[in-house]
């Protein structure tokens, strides 16, 4: 019983993500919105990789899609090249010291915006906002927030549940 | 205890795995090519926009209880005070705007002494921004009306300030709409003082708008104001869009660039006004007895203004037509 998370505590998590996309922040400040969803998604790749692959990552980045406007396909894109690059190097990402792997999904969330930023220059909308840039730096400083939070959450469920 | 065991399966998995990415990578690529061309996907989306709706609902909740709380904490003093001011405006307003009237009725013969054909029925709606931030780097919002409120795609959008942009797509309860200062938006626009057309296209900024190609005997300057000029049909003509910023010659030295400040206020509002052009001799009988009021008077002072611009118009209505 004590495999995965509980359904509740991933996919809640997902959904609060989805929220936290479009919730009003004072302006300036919504370019360097930290992309919570991508980084829930590559908490729950590196600790349960049997529930969640580039499936989930696709599903998701649709419907956030869906809520944030974006172009129909560009999220889900971008979280399955992501989801992707952390499955690969899951069996290092998992085993690094927390800043490690904070300074690693900093790299992830990076690499996010270079493709972020392609598929823009494809669609001919030009260079995102400096700002926007931002967004991998907050990412960083919360991942090792966001990494304890979701383990303490994670294990009481778990001990609920056994 | 979990973990071993686990190396084997994982590495098949990583060999495996490129497969299914580059086939969801396809899909998603065809997804987004279809939703810019603006075929299947892009009508899927509308369906799908309604399952969205919640979450707007939700992010939007915060923003509503402190709207709420504030109402129900405000000082009688404060209210009053509002009241005063409100009622002073209202004064200010209705009188300016019979005199409008006026001028509206006087606009409309001189214009049908000139054989213009553009009418100037306007069909206006009030709608209330949701307050939910979408991807910064495309500019739209979300508006609480939508095909069950009669609002359609295509519809123009203002504020007190002036065009704020267009409904670009409608679900039963929500409509999302385009800025004007979307890189994708562009709108026929005029100078109200030399009659000058062009258009001002968006740049993703919120404070700035670009009018490329003007000749170089374009009489512009900075100061000058543009107003929808009603061409497309899209637009009614007359509506403020903003005030140049400042004029320059382009690359080639052959044309003049211009950028203009939006003249609607396009940082969060809370209200809008969906107007859109009726087709003359339509509404007949008594309907929207005030809404009109407002998109008229918005529409009045341009046309008043000289009579050169009236001539303007009156070609730009024939080249349109």
């Amino acid at each position: 019983m004590n495999r995965g998370p509980s359904g509740w505590l991933l996919y809640g998590g997902l959904f609060l993500a989805l929220l936290l996309m479009v919730v009003p922040l004072p302006a300036g400040m919504d370019l360097a919105r930290p992309y919570v969803l991508a980084m829930l998604l590559c908490y729950w790749l590196l600790e349960t990789p049997d529930q969640v692959g580039l499936g989930t990552a696709f599903l998701a980045g649709l419907a956030a899609d869906l809520v944030a406007g974006t172009l129909l396909g560009e999220q889900a894109l971008r979280l399955v090249v992501l989801a992707f690059l952390v499955q690969r190097f899951r069996p290092r990402l998992r085993f690094f010291p927390l800043w490690q792997q904070a300074l690693a999904v900093f790299a992830l969330l990076v690499n996010d915006r270079l493709v972020d930023q392609a598929i823009h220059g494809i669609a001919g909308n030009g260079l995102l906002p400096l700002a926007s840039w931002l967004s991998p730096v907050l990412g960083f400083a919360l991942w090792p927030w966001l990494f304890l939070l979701l383990d303490g959450l994670r294990l009481r469920t778990r001990d609920r549940s056994s | 205890m979990a973990y071993p065991g686990n190396p084997a399966p994982r590495l098949t998995d990583g060999a495996g795995s490129t497969l299914p990415l580059l086939a969801y990578l396809a899909i998603a690529t065809v997804l987004m090519v279809a939703d810019l061309r603006g075929g299947f996907a892009a009508q899927a989306r509308v369906q799908l926009s309604s399952l969205a709706e919640p979450v707007w609902w939700l992010a939007a909740a915060p923003g509503r209880l402190i709207d709420a709380a504030g109402e129900v904490f405000t000082s009688r003093a404060g209210l009053q005070e509002d009241n005063d001011r409100l009622r002073r405006e209202l004064q200010v307003n209705a009188s300016r705007l019979h005199r409008l009237l006026a001028v509206a009725e006087e606009n409309q013969r001189l214009r049908e002494l000139l054989g213009g054909t553009r009418g100037f029925r306007l069909n206006a709606q009030l709608a209330g921004i949701i307050d939910v931030d979408l991807d910064p780097s495309r500019q739209r919002i979300v508006l609480d009306a939508g095909s069950n409120q009669n609002v359609r795609v295509g519809q123009a959008m203002i504020d007190a300030g002036g065009v704020l942009g267009q409904v670009i797509e409608v679900t039963p309860r929500h409509s999302t709409a385009l800025l004007l200062t979307d890189p994708e938006h562009a709108v026929p626009v005029q100078v109200a003082r030399t009659g000058l057309r062009a258009i001002a296209y968006g740049t993703g900024r919120t404070d700035m708008l670009r009018l490329p190609s003007i000749p170089q005997s374009g009489d512009i300057r900075v100061g000058d104001r543009l107003v929808t000029s009603g061409i497309g049909g899209r637009f009614p003509a007359g509506f403020p869009v903003g005030v140049v910023d400042s004029v320059q010659p382009d690359e080639t030295q052959l044309f003049v660039v211009a950028e203009a400040r939006p003249a609607a206020r396009l940082d969060r509002g809370v209200e809008v006004l969906l107007v859109s052009n009726l087709a003359d001799g339509v509404n007949a009988g008594p309907e929207l007895p005030d809404p009109p009021a407002p998109a008229e008077q918005a529409t009045e002072p341009t046309e008043a203004s000289a009579a050169e611009p009236a001539t303007a118009n009156a070609q730009a209505g024939g080249e349109a037509e």
